[in-house]
């Protein structure tokens, strides 16, 4: 298992109160494999891996465990894990603008990053740096080499922004909304391209996004998240073909598919997404389940296995 | 409605909205030594006619000029060029309050939920404004009443007709935008990607609301959105633009069941598929290349530099729009081509 | 008319009562962040019991404020038992309750003519700042022409001409403050502007007018209010310089600005003339900028 998240649990310190952003969350990943993880605004999912990579806001609070490789990575020393951070494992953000350095060119961002890590010279650096800006399908790599960021366009500093995360070759890759930004058409360009990259570097990714459509395309298991929570995890398959928590479902059926037509209205879910300052006692999923009974109000459902490989919180037995 | 009804109202009526050649251009003004103003050409040549009940989808990715088409028909911005009636009244370029009168008949609900509140104003102010500038006629009490009315029937508790923007969830706020938008009973709304900045399991929500409304009040909608599935869901014709410019118009069947132009092709191959089994299997038309800069579009056809077709004859003439059948429209030279 | 559909709820927890639900506006939340902040309560604390027994100072002295006590030295300095206080100035008048008429005139000064700044600039700048184009720049070129011009010189000019007058000063005082407060609100007023819920108010048909009171104006308040706070010890300062110079009010009026000019003259034999009026002066000063600061923090656009 070449990442192991247990029991992690997130809690934000505000003025209104203690927020709970992560609440005893459970991941694996394989190596070479791709998980999915599939959450609205306050299911946790970003928050999950910025506690893993150390990225919290200083009002955060994280405990657990993360291990990668079989080594615990949590509560290390910041020059410990400085030394994993983007050798072993990498980030990829929703907006590449906020991880690139406007005032540097691309040449430096990158092989300041090898230099520090590898210990190699400037010019075995740089073109080991155009090296990967072909990699990632950047015309005319050496041009574009010496630019500036803002000199891209936002497919291309996506991709920038990939080839910097590969750089040191790591084994695990993040990438959290990473085509949200971008246009349909980009979108499927750097998609095919996390994708390819999986495959030919033998590199597992992790994909956090809210649109079940690219998680279909790329995932080889899926997480769903709901308020702080996993509420269900299943190969990708058996999420989309029989999914067996209510949210998750109610995503499916929620969501207008391109390849049918019907003029019949949405099943839409009811509700709003839960305010985490204000949690129900019971499933925080209950005020919007349509086959939500007493327990559910009462009691918070934990996650339990319902087949190989396949786990669910929820209080009911099947969803047909 | 549905798809038989609509095309029996098309025969039978007359379009409330008829958009000719439109253009909006933005005058950039570029540095160097001698200032020159070059224009941004958002909008450059639209043209289409609007239905009674009808909803035109209107889709593009970023640049395409699609948000600029919308504001350029209520005439939040001047075009520059081109007609737009409104049944019967050439409204392109007239003055506030000349186009005062058209106000209450023409509205739009936006992107940003929040943003488009007034942070200040509670919502029953902010629902009520509509009411104050084109009935002041009515009483204090005889208003809330309306608002109150509205506020149940987009899905909000009236009870909350005190409350402030900022205490509401998106959902939330997207549906008191709705209410504004629909107070004065208008005939046409431009839906500016209303549900793109909500969570998924909202957006259904709101989708639904628009979709009542419609049936409800037989209003015509033109729905701006980046997001295919949607437009296909709510939409009865769709317009796909491409750097300011119509590349193909269709009803929503044979948009997608024989799309003509090479760009909507790869639209539509590039949207991903909430099915693992299709989605793995997919031959995906990639796109090379990237949005050409509206400042100095491709000659002739723009969507030439990045097109699988293109030839000599696409940089040197702008194709028309011609005819697959009848309502089927494509805007290319070679879209006869598999 | 199509009849109105059942209602859907929007799965928001039921409430009981007929009576609509109190909303929370954003300047309550404002408020409740500022009175968090103790520097700035305890000034507001303060300054309240200044204002007091500004308002109150004839009941709180035995002595009229231009009435010399014949009885005492002149200058005398303070005494518990002639009721003295803060001593005697150099006519033999009490000092305690001058310093509290000077607190009526100075602070008066502060409130009115910022009040005067802030009803000019701000209908200004957001007048400048909405319409923009032409307009725009052709009246913050105004704006820049009466900034250039050189402040003392016209308020020597105005009282030359009209006499010392306490309104002068005011209206002096406001004529120069309001430029700045233009500069600023027509700043705020142009990120307003591009905001949507602007351009919903335009496709709804609302007049120029309008959108500039009810639109424009509230959403520009924030910064508006702070910088009030901190105009207002400006002003106060700038009348005790024209006191201090002599241009300030006529006598037997007095001001802050008066008292310390006296009391620097007879700094080393009659301290207690400088040091209790510059004491409330400074004193002033520094609440009305811990309320500023306080406020600044409060209506932070960050928390919005």
């Amino acid at each position: 298992m070449l990442l192991e998240i247990q029991n992690l649990t997130t809690r934000f310190s505000t003025p209104e109160g203690e927020v709970c952003a992560v609440n005893n969350v459970s991941l694996q990943v394989e190596a070479g494999q791709c998980l999915g993880v599939v959450g609205e605004s306050g299911s946790g999912k970003t928050q999950v891996f910025m506690s893993m990579m150390g990225l919290l806001a200083k009002n955060g609070k994280t405990e657990g465990i993360v291990n990668f490789n079989g080594r615990q990575i949590l509560g290390l020393e910041i020059a410990e894990l400085n030394r994993l951070r983007g050798v072993e494992f990498s980030m990829i953000f929703q907006d590449p603008m906020t991880s690139l350095n406007p005032y540097l060119r691309i040449s430096r961002q990158m092989t300041e990053v090898l230099v520090e890590h590898r210990g190699i010279s400037e010019k075995e650096a740089a073109a080991k740096a155009i090296e990967l800006l072909h990699l990632v399908g950047i015309p005319e790599a050496e041009k574009r080499f010496r630019m500036y960021p803002h000199e891209f366009s936002g497919g291309m500093r996506q991709r920038a922004m990939i080839a910097m995360a590969l750089l040191c070759e790591p084994k695990l890759l993040i990438a959290d909304e990473p085509t949200t930004a971008l246009d349909v058409t980009v979108q499927a360009q750097i998609l095919d391209l996390i994708a390819g990259l999986g495959r030919k570097l033998d590199m597992a990714t992790v994909l956090i996004t809210h649109d079940l459509g690219v998680i279909a395309g790329l995932s080889d298991r899926v997480a769903v998240m709901y308020g702080g929570r996993v509420v269900e995890e299943a190969s990708v398959h058996e999420i989309f073909n029989s999914p067996q928590h209510p949210y998750t479902k109610g995503l499916l059926e929620s969501m207008p598919r391109l390849d049918t037509s019907s003029d019949k209205a949405l099943h839409a879910i009811p509700g709003q997404p839960p305010d985490l300052q204000a949690l129900p006692a019971g499933c925080s999923f209950e005020p919007r389940c349509n086959y939500a009974f007493a327990r559910c109000h009462a009691e918070i459902p934990e996650l339990r296995t319902i087949g190989e490989g396949r786990v669910k919180a929820c209080h009911l037995e099947q969803i047909s | 409605m549905s798809g038989a009804a609509m095309n029996q109202t098309e025969t039978t009526q007359q379009p409330i909205l008829s958009v000719r050649d439109l253009k909006v251009y933005f005058p950039i003004i570029a540095g160097g030594l001698i200032r020159r103003t070059i224009p941004l050409k958002a909008v450059d040549g639209v043209s289409f006619d609007l239905y009674p009940g009808e909803t035109l989808g209107v889709v593009g990715e970023s640049g395409c000029g699609k948000s600029t088409l919308g504001r350029g028909i209520l005439q939040l911005l001047e075009p520059s060029g081109g007609s737009v009636v409104w049944l019967g009244h050439h409204i392109e370029g007239l003055s506030a309050t000349e186009m005062k009168k058209y106000r209450k008949e023409l509205q739009i609900i936006f992107q940003d939920p929040l943003a488009s509140l007034n942070p200040r104003m509670t919502i029953g102010d902010i629902i009520a404004e509509p009411l104050t500038v084109h009935n002041p006629e009515l009483s204090v009490e005889e208003r809330k009443q309306r608002v109150r009315e509205m506020m149940e029937q987009v899905g909000l508790l009236p009870l909350m007709i005190n409350r402030y923007p900022h205490e509401f969830s998106g959902g939330q706020c997207q549906r008191i935008g709705v209410a504004r938008a629909m107070i004065l009973k208008p005939r046409l709304i431009v839906c500016d990607e209303p549900v793109s900045a909500l969570d998924v399991s909202i957006q259904a929500q709101i989708v639904n609301l628009i979709k009542d409304l419609q049936d409800t009040f037989g209003l015509s909608l033109i729905f701006i959105s980046h997001d295919l599935s949607i437009v296909r869901h709510i939409s009865h014709r769709i317009m796909v633009l491409y750097l300011g410019n119509m590349m193909e118009v269709a009803d929503k069947e044979n948009l997608y069941a024989n799309p003509r132009h090479p760009y909507t092709k790869a639209l539509i191959s590039a949207v991903p598929l909430p099915d693992p089994e299709l989605e793995k299997q997919k031959q995906r038309l990639v796109l090379e290349g990237d949005l050409p800069s509206p400042l100095s579009p491709p000659s002739g056809c723009v969507f030439r530099t990045r097109c699988p077709l293109a030839r000599e004859k696409c940089a040197q003439e702008k194709p028309e729009m011609t005819d697959v059948n009848g309502a089927h429209q494509v805007a290319c030279h070679f879209w006869q081509q598999r | 008319m199509a009849t109105a559909k059942p209602f859907k709820s929007d799965g928001l927890a039921p409430l009981h009562g007929a009576e609509p639900v109190k909303g929370r506006s954003l300047w309550q939340d404002a408020r409740r962040r500022l009175f968090r902040n103790k520097a700035a309560v305890g000034s507001m604390i303060l300054l309240a019991i200044i204002v007091i027994m500004a308002i109150l100072a004839p009941l709180l002295s035995p002595w009229a404020f231009d009435d010399p006590d014949w009885g005492y030295d002149f200058p005398g300095p303070p005494n518990i038992e002639t009721k003295h206080w803060f001593g005697t100035d150099g006519n033999g008048r009490d000092l305690f309750v001058r310093t509290l008429y000077g607190a009526r005139i100075s602070l008066l000064v502060g409130v009115i003519a910022t009040s005067v700044s802030l009803l000019i600039g701000v209908t200004y700048g957001a007048t400048a700042g909405f319409i923009g184009g032409r307009t725009d720049n052709i009246m913050m070129r105004i704006v820049d022409i009466l900034y250039s011009l050189p402040f003392m010189f016209f308020v020597i000019l105005l009282m030359v001409i009209f006499g010392r007058n306490i309104f002068l000063i005011f209206v002096a005082l406001g004529a120069v403050e309001w430029l700045t407060m233009a500069r600023i609100v027509r700043g705020q007023a142009l990120s307003v502007k591009k905001k949507e819920f602007i351009e919903a108010a335009q496709a709804v048909g609302v007049s120029n007018a309008k959108i500039i009171t009810r639109h424009i104006i509230p959403n520009v308040l924030g910064p508006v209010i702070v910088y009030m706070t901190l105009t207002i010890p400006q002003v106060i300062l700038t009348e005790s310089f024209l006191s201090f110079l002599g241009l300030g009010v006529q006598e037997p009026l007095t001001s802050w600005g008066v008292l310390i000019s006296e009391g620097a003259k007879q700094m080393e034999s009659s301290p207690w003339m400088l040091i209790f009026p510059a004491a409330f002066l400074a004193v002033t000063l520094f609440c009305f900028n811990f309320i500023g600061d306080g406020l600044r923090d409060a209506l932070d656009p960050k928390d919005r």
